[in-house]
């Protein structure tokens, strides 16, 4: 079950603080610590399957004000995620190896993911970062992590002129091997941020 | 006595070499032909026409599935990117895909040039306050869903979402994956591409020259290496295929079994006058037989003419008995006539009887079968009776064979004490019979075809690789002009999509929805309204929505310029992946239009025929046709198989009406049946041990064990128990099963499955009838010596 989100508030704000600390006493040291990508990759990786809910905002130039969706995320390594959203109206997204299926208004829609590209970049850094893909993920994106075990913060910079048309930047952030946010800067100012929270696997 | 005979004979001649000239006349203005129609009814209903239209020129017929193999992913994938784009050259191609983004971008922008015009969206509801402000929240919804950013850069030009529900329709999403640019198999080991011929799949000969221009394109392209292998596959390929194989098959058998009956002759009659002679019916045969398919058909089937090498082996048959059986040292044909004529021409009748029963069957390729043999042995008999006594050289005679004859006979009357071991065998083969009778017929048209178990292989898995249409289930409208035929396959679409969201179907294809017809174009267009109405609307829809008005300028924009752009014409789609969906779906024959709408079957499951009949009826056109066509084609088999079931069964019962009529004695007809009934059956289990199933040319050749067999069976029978056989007849009889079995047996080794069947079917029957014949045949009363 969920737990209520006012617990975790302090929480996690006093490591948000504690890692704010630790990135500037690092990043003076440079990178002496033993923390580093590779670590965070492996610890991420060790998560096998996990169920989460999320909530996504999206600010859109286009709309007035910015859009909220929400739902729940089930995940299981390497390459099965599954997006299940419930408000404002139901849409199932299952990626699964490669193949996107997209349910909604009844409507099955099956997308092989390489043939949308713009769809592929978002999809692929969630599913290379849940899975501790570091290879996969640095395919497309130069990465570069701030902060600690307990507070991280990875940034994903597209390297690929064709996705830099559509991605500026993806931040994901975590505490332990839990994700807890992602965000997408897109190049025309669109943006959108998914908090997560993890429940206790069913 | 001695007078009339050669002038008889000299008549006989004339006529005979005029009927000759008369066939060579007729084969040479014959057509021929390898391809399925010889599988296909002569008379076909409705759906099973759709099934041959389909095989002949439908879309499938005209794809080539290519594979690539070998070498390492980068350079197959840069074979296929070198292949494809020299195929996409050449004209003969429609279209060539691997997976690059050829027609993307042009199909994108016919869509959305024209998606007022297509999207079945366009009403004049949606156009309302409240069909647009419906329409707009979903756009929002869909902004904010996962594939929102497919669709943000659409939202000012197509708030109401018609090229998402255009998208939707098309939605294939069903292709290969991509390795280093180019489409590729599951296991990631060949590179794949679909190209589509512009020629019918029936086309044998340009099917031949577009997998020759493949090759080429695959030879010469730059990235080419030893390592890397070209498959082919589809139904072209494989008519291309079947007749190399039984073009060459038929040449190869008609010369090596020409070739072992001559040596076999000469073997014999050490006589290169009696070769010569002996091969006159044979030749006349092979005319009469070849100029009878071709009157009575139109067209010959290279599967007669393999089947006629085989007859070779039967109709040299009757010049071995006058050969042999003639006294040796006289020259008195006439005495041969008069002893064994009656008997042969018996023989003859019964064969016949037997093939017209063949005639009947609505099967093009059972029917020419019969319709050869009946020719060919009418005109082998004739000529040995008419034309070839005349002919004999004074002093003719062939080596003395009565040595032979003489062994033979003394083996013949010990043969009686096999009969409780054919008995024996009987027992065994019944029961065999009996065990395997669930598993003993094989009720695919499949069965039938020449192409090879290896090449099938291929052809299921590249096509499960590539995902390709395979198409099964059809709905066709017919009509008389191409306007109407998209009418009602805008009605039939109607009726259809209520049961794509009921989940009876996945889906369905329709021409309609890459060109709608002028009406329907005219009715969406008078659905969009003029311009300052459909800003006063737009105002008002939006109002509790998060979107400014001015955000829609090019919505407005382009509803005005479709208001009067003009209505889209076939031409309009050249050079979209579109124009050859309606190609394929719309197709002229004559004076009239068909439509057709391929379905998709849900995940796993069939379609469900009832409830897809009863759909239709609710369009009310009567011509709208709901086919299955794996049940069509399937049907038409067993349908066949039972049709030949009943066709051999009739033979049969004609048979042994005549023979009972000829003898007027049912215990001499026992005597004749009881031997062919035995090799019928032994061979039949011989067959299934062996794990043969049967196809219809097993029957037709169990047919003509009996046609066969007869003859051998007619000679041992005897009037009474007085009259003895003589041993040049044995002699006679053991060199005339020689043959049979050389002809039929070479055609076991065949690999186009028709004629394999064929072959292992009569040469172990023909000799199991003459020895049972033997077996069975009446014994001499006491022999005193």
């Amino acid at each position: 079950m969920t737990k209520p989100c006012f617990v975790h508030v302090p929480n996690s704000f006093r490591s948000q603080l504690l890692g704010l600390m630790l990135v500037t006493l690092l990043s003076s040291v440079s990178h002496a610590a033993d923390w580093d990508i590779d670590q965070l990759m492996q610890s991420l990786a060790q998560t096998r399957s996990g169920h989460a809910s999320f909530v996504e905002k999206k600010s859109i130039a286009m709309l007035d004000k910015p859009i909220e969706s929400s739902g729940e995320l089930f995940y299981s390594a390497p390459d099965r995620l599954e997006k299940r959203t419930l408000k404002p109206k139901p849409e199932t997204m299952l990626l699964d190896r490669g193949i996107l299926t997209i349910e909604r208004d009844r409507q099955k829609h099956r997308l092989q993911l390489q043939d949308y590209p713009e769809l592929a970049v978002f999809i692929d850094s969630i599913r290379g970062t849940l899975a501790g893909d570091r290879k996969s993920l640095e395919r497309t994106y130069q990465l570069s992590l701030q902060g600690d075990m307990q507070n991280w913060m990875l940034l994903l910079v597209p390297i690929d002129n064709k996705i830099k048309k559509v991605v500026q930047r993806i931040h994901i952030s975590g505490v332990n091997d839990d994700v807890r946010s992602i965000e997408v800067i897109q190049t025309d100012g669109d943006s959108s941020l998914m908090t997560i929270e993890k429940s206790a696997t069913p | 006595m001695k007078s009339p005979a050669p002038k008889r004979g000299l008549t006989a001649i004339v006529i005979w070499l005029a009927l000759l000239f008369a066939c060579a006349v007729i084969i040479s203005r014959s057509q021929f032909t390898t391809d399925l129609s010889a599988f296909l009814p002569r008379t076909p209903t409705a759906e099973q026409q759709l099934l041959m239209d389909q095989l002949r020129d439908g879309l499938v017929s005209r794809l080539i599935l290519i594979g690539i193999e070998g070498a390492d992913a980068p350079t197959r994938a840069r074979l296929s990117r070198e292949i494809a784009q020299r195929l996409r050259n050449n004209p003969a191609f429609v279209i060539v895909n691997n997976g690059e983004p050829i027609n993307t971008e042009r199909d994108r922008a016919f869509l959305f040039n024209n998606r007022y015009l297509l999207s079945p969206a366009v009403t004049p509801e949606r156009f309302s306050v409240d069909g647009l402000h419906a329409a707009l929240s979903d756009s929002i919804d869909l902004l904010a869903s996962s594939s929102g950013l497919l669709v943000k850069s659409l939202l000012p030009h197509d708030p109401t979402g018609e090229m998402v529900q255009l998208l939707d329709q098309i939605n294939n999403g069903n292709h290969p994956q991509l390795i280093d640019g180019a489409w590729a198999s599951h296991d990631g080991a060949s590179a794949l591409m679909l190209a589509q011929t512009l020629a019918s799949g029936a086309d044998i000969d340009a099917q031949q020259q577009a997998m020759a221009a493949i090759r080429l394109a695959f030879n010469q392209a730059p990235s080419t290496t030893p390592a890397a292998k070209l498959a082919m596959t589809g139904p072209g390929v494989f008519s291309a295929l079947s007749r190399d194989s039984i073009k060459s098959q038929v040449t190869r058998l008609s010369i090596i079994s020409s070739a072992l009956i001559a040596a076999l002759l000469l073997l014999v009659y050490r006589s290169f006058t009696a070769l010569a002679l002996g091969l006159l019916p044979v030749i006349s045969a092979a005319l009469a037989g070849i100029a009878a398919v071709s009157l009575g058909f139109g067209v010959v089937h290279g599967i007669t003419l393999g089947f006629g090498t085989a007859l070779i082996g039967e109709a040299v048959d009757y010049s071995i008995y006058l050969f042999v059986q003639s006294e040796h040292g006289t020259n008195d044909r006439q005495g041969w006539i008069a002893r064994f004529w009656p008997t042969i021409r018996l023989g003859v009748l019964t064969s016949v009887f037997g093939f017209a029963a063949l005639l009947l069957s609505g099967f093009p390729g059972l029917a020419q079968l019969g319709l050869y043999s009946i020719a060919g042995l009418m005109a082998a008999a004739a000529v040995t009776r008419f034309v070839l006594p005349g002919l004999l050289p004074t002093g003719f005679s062939i080596h003395d064979v009565s040595a032979i004859g003489l062994r033979l006979s003394r083996l013949a009357q010990r043969a009686a004490a096999l009969r409780w071991g054919v008995a024996a065998l009987l027992l065994i083969a019944c029961v065999i019979l009996y065990s395997h009778r669930t598993t003993l017929w094989n009720h695919e048209l499949a069965s039938l075809s020449p192409v090879s178990a290896s090449d099938l292989a291929l052809d299921a898995r590249l096509r499960a690789d590539m995902g390709a249409p395979d198409v099964r289930y059809l709905v066709v409208v017919s009509a008389a002009s191409r306007e109407s035929a998209l009418g009602a396959a805008e009605r039939v679409s109607m009726a259809l999509r209520p049961l794509v969201e009921q989940g009876v179907l996945a889906g369905f294809e329709s021409p309609s929805h890459y060109l709608p017809s002028a009406a329907t174009q005219q009715a969406r267009q008078a659905s969009l309204p003029a311009p300052a109405v459909l800003q006063a609307r737009l105002q008002q829809a939006i109002k509790d929505l998060p979107v400014r008005p001015q955000l829609f300028t090019p919505f407005l924009n382009d509803v005005a310029a479709a208001r009067s752009q003009p209505l889209l014409q076939p031409a309009d789609l050249q050079h979209t992946s579109m124009a050859m969906a309606v190609d394929a779906l719309l197709i002229q024959q004559d004076q009239h239009w068909s439509a057709l709408l391929p379905l998709a079957a849900p995940d796993g499951n069939n379609i469900d025929a009832t409830r897809m009949r009863a759909a239709l009826k609710t369009t009310g056109l009567a011509s709208a046709l709901f086919v299955d066509l794996k049940v069509v084609s399937n049907n038409l088999y067993s349908g066949y198989l039972n049709e030949a079931i009943l066709l051999s069964l009739g033979g049969l019962v004609a048979i042994v009406g005549l023979l009972l009529v000829a003898l007027r004695s049912p215990l001499r007809l026992l005597r004749i049946i009881a031997p062919l009934a035995a090799a019928v059956l032994t061979v039949t289990a011989g067959l299934a041990v062996f794990g043969q199933q049967l196809i219809i040319l097993h029957l037709v050749g169990l047919l003509l064990v009996v046609a066969v067999g007869s003859n051998y069976a007619l000679f041992f029978d005897r009037r009474d128990s007085n009259s003895a056989m003589l041993p040049r007849t044995y002699a006679s009889l053991l060199f005339a099963n020689m043959t049979t079995v050389a002809g039929f047996g070479l055609l076991a080794f065949s690999s186009v499955p028709v004629l394999q069947a064929l072959g292992a079917t009569v040469a172990p029957g023909v000799i199991l009838a003459l020895i049972f014949s033997a077996i069975f045949a009446r014994q001499p009363d006491a022999p005193a010596h």
